[in-house]
């Protein structure tokens, strides 16, 4: 498998968890919602570990577990970014719809585009 | 370049991804753009491990996807927009259950009592946390999907019971640390499903999407957890992104509805309800309740009315029918704008969504701070399927369990017309003594087809 000793992967994991609190700082509550569901679909990345334990398993017990664990884990990860999706689509929507109703106003469409 | 060191570095660009895809779900012209991008990563982080050396059951593995894949497209696509947090919470549980699982698979495939401390204390914290994330998701789904009460579930000493599994648990794991009976792991994971339980049963109505984040925010660190276990970069970092990013978002939440998370775990809303008897009121006090006729002429005539939606019309799908109503109005001149409260619908930000659906203006969508001004001045306040988010106790009575959660100020409008389905409390399970103040109008009925009514009534003015 790939990476690193214990106190490397420590360090990464401090690292990112400092990455995580920052890059989030700032989010209007319409979009809470979506982005819980993002990071839901990116937390899917454990099919990779899933991937790892059925592909390197011996025996019935291991293959069911392994097995077991990359079903759940393409549910969680496909599921996760599709939901995701559909959430952000519906602020697409909007857009043209307004686009079309006031092509007039280029004022009033960067003054309507701007985050809450 | 050798195998090993490729995809070391894709697994860098798949991190790279994850943080970009998480700055971008914060914006909302970058949102799309961002989830794309993680989307991005995560398939070049799954294509190139199947590059790993010495991995077998290559047609196990796809058919395993395969199946995940045909089950997750058609349960995302076709789900409603309402039914989106329940949603959530399940893809959430079944990835702690797979985080769960590997952690699980890594112990039962090392000989006992080979393991260093530090790789059983890494296996557990990837088993319990998965564990307690998939079986608490699994509770917040049923609650959600009305498969089982919404209400806050509460039986004495229930404090003490989760915290003599929580002692337990610990115990069995520096057990685990210091011997080789690696069956009392079997133990550990059975403990671990009954406190997800336990831990999301006393949380009620209102408060469980917040609690899905949370557990999201778990989930996350199970991930991380079980990256410890496999050695994996990539794991450990997109399952720590999540972990953190989770808790503050979950903060946040929790925030939008004036309360803290502590309190929103712990309290358990549904004592203290029952504790100041709210159902006694009910029977005695009369409403006011009147024909769809009697709203239209209301708003028709009205010079400013500001629409509080609300859960109900979500359920109702009156979306559409809302802003028929409201193109109606505006064309007889009335002046029509939307109060969101933070929390409207289920979740923070998911009424926008819905209103976004049926193409409501976005100038006319106006947040709690801009919208509570606009009162004073309106002559009607129409709250089609909303409650909790407009009830005065909140601001008002110290003892409501929902008191200091901020509210849209209806209670300022000339007239408030109510359209509920019936005197049922709201999703917190409080009483709201609008419903029973002189101004107050109420039209029942399912709120698509008060909203219908009146529009053919408005029509026919």
């Amino acid at each position: 498998m790939n990476g690193g000793d214990i106190l490397s992967l420590l360090t990464v994991f401090v690292l990112s968890a400092f990455v995580g609190f920052e890059v989030i700082a700032k989010v209007p509550s319409t979009l809470h919602t979506p982005l819980m569901s993002g990071t839901n679909a990116i937390h899917g990345v454990v099919l990779v570990g899933a991937m790892l334990i059925l592909g390197t398993a011996h025996g019935t017990t291991q293959i069911v577990l392994g097995f077991v664990a990359v079903v759940l884990a393409t549910l969680n990860v496909v599921g996760g970014f599709v939901v995701t999706d559909r959430m952000l689509e519906m602020f697409k929507v909007r857009k043209p719809a307004k686009a079309e109703a006031e092509s007039a106003s280029t004022v009033a469409h960067s003054s309507e585009g701007g985050p809450k | 370049m050798s195998l090993g060191t490729g995809i070391r570095l894709a697994d860098l660009i798949a991190a790279i991804c994850f943080i970009f895809a998480l700055r971008g779900l914060t914006g909302p012209k970058t949102a799309r753009y961002g989830n794309l991008l993680g989307a991005g990563g995560m398939a070049l982080a799954i294509a190139i491990t199947f590059a790993t050396n010495g991995l077998t059951h290559f047609l196990l593995i796809v058919g395993a996807m395969l199946i995940g894949a045909v089950i997750a497209v058609p349960a995302a696509r076709l789900v409603k927009m309402t039914a989106m947090p329940q949603m959530v919470a399940a893809f959430n549980g079944v990835g702690g259950g797979a985080a769960a699982l590997i952690a699980l698979a890594t112990f039962l495939r090392a000989p006992a009592g080979s393991l260093a401390v530090y790789e059983v204390v890494e296996v557990l914290l990837g088993v319990v946390i998965g564990c307690v994330s998939f079986s608490g998701s699994c509770i917040a789904f049923a609650k959600l999907q009305e498969l089982m009460t919404g209400r806050p579930v509460v039986y004495p000493g229930q404090q003490i019971w989760n915290g003599i599994v929580g002692v337990a648990i610990v115990g069995l794991g520096v057990t685990l640390c210091v011997s080789t009976v690696n069956w009392l792991i079997a133990i550990v994971v059975v403990l671990a499903l009954a406190f997800g339980i336990a831990f999301v049963l006393p949380v009620g109505g209102a408060d469980v999407p917040v609690l899905i984040s949370l557990l999201n925010s778990f989930t996350g660190l199970a991930v991380a957890a079980s990256g410890f276990v496999l050695h994996s970069v990539v794991l450990v970092v997109a399952g720590t992104l999540v972990g953190a990013s989770g808790t503050l978002l979950t903060q946040m939440m929790s925030r939008a509805m004036g309360r803290s998370l502590p309190n929103i775990l712990f309290s358990a809303f549904g004592s203290v309800i029952t504790a100041t008897g709210g159902a006694e009121g009910n029977t005695t006090r009369s409403v006011r309740s009147a024909s769809a006729e009697d709203v239209a002429i209301l708003l028709a005539y009205a010079n400013k009315v500001i629409v509080v939606p609300g859960y109900g019309l979500a359920v109702a799908q009156a979306q559409h029918t809302i802003r028929e109503l409201a193109d109606l109005l505006e064309s007889r001149g009335v002046q029509v704008i939307y109060a969101i409260h933070p929390v409207a619908g289920r979740m923070p930000g998911h009424m926008n969504v819905l209103l976004a659906e049926a193409n409501v203006p976005y100038e006319q969508l106006k947040e709690m701070d801009e919208a509570n001004p606009e009162f004073q001045s309106a002559d009607v306040a129409l709250v089609v399927g909303a409650n909790d988010v407009v009830n005065p106790a909140a601001k008002n009575d110290p003892t409501s369990p929902i008191y200091g959660m901020p509210i849209l100020a209806v209670d300022e409008a000339r007239n408030i017309v109510f359209m509920k389905r019936s005197m049922r409390p709201g999703f917190a399970g409080i009483d709201n003594d609008l419903l029973f103040d002189p101004k107050t109008t109420l039209l029942f009925g399912d709120a698509k087809d008060s909203l219908t009514k009146v529009v053919a009534a408005v029509k026919a003015l």
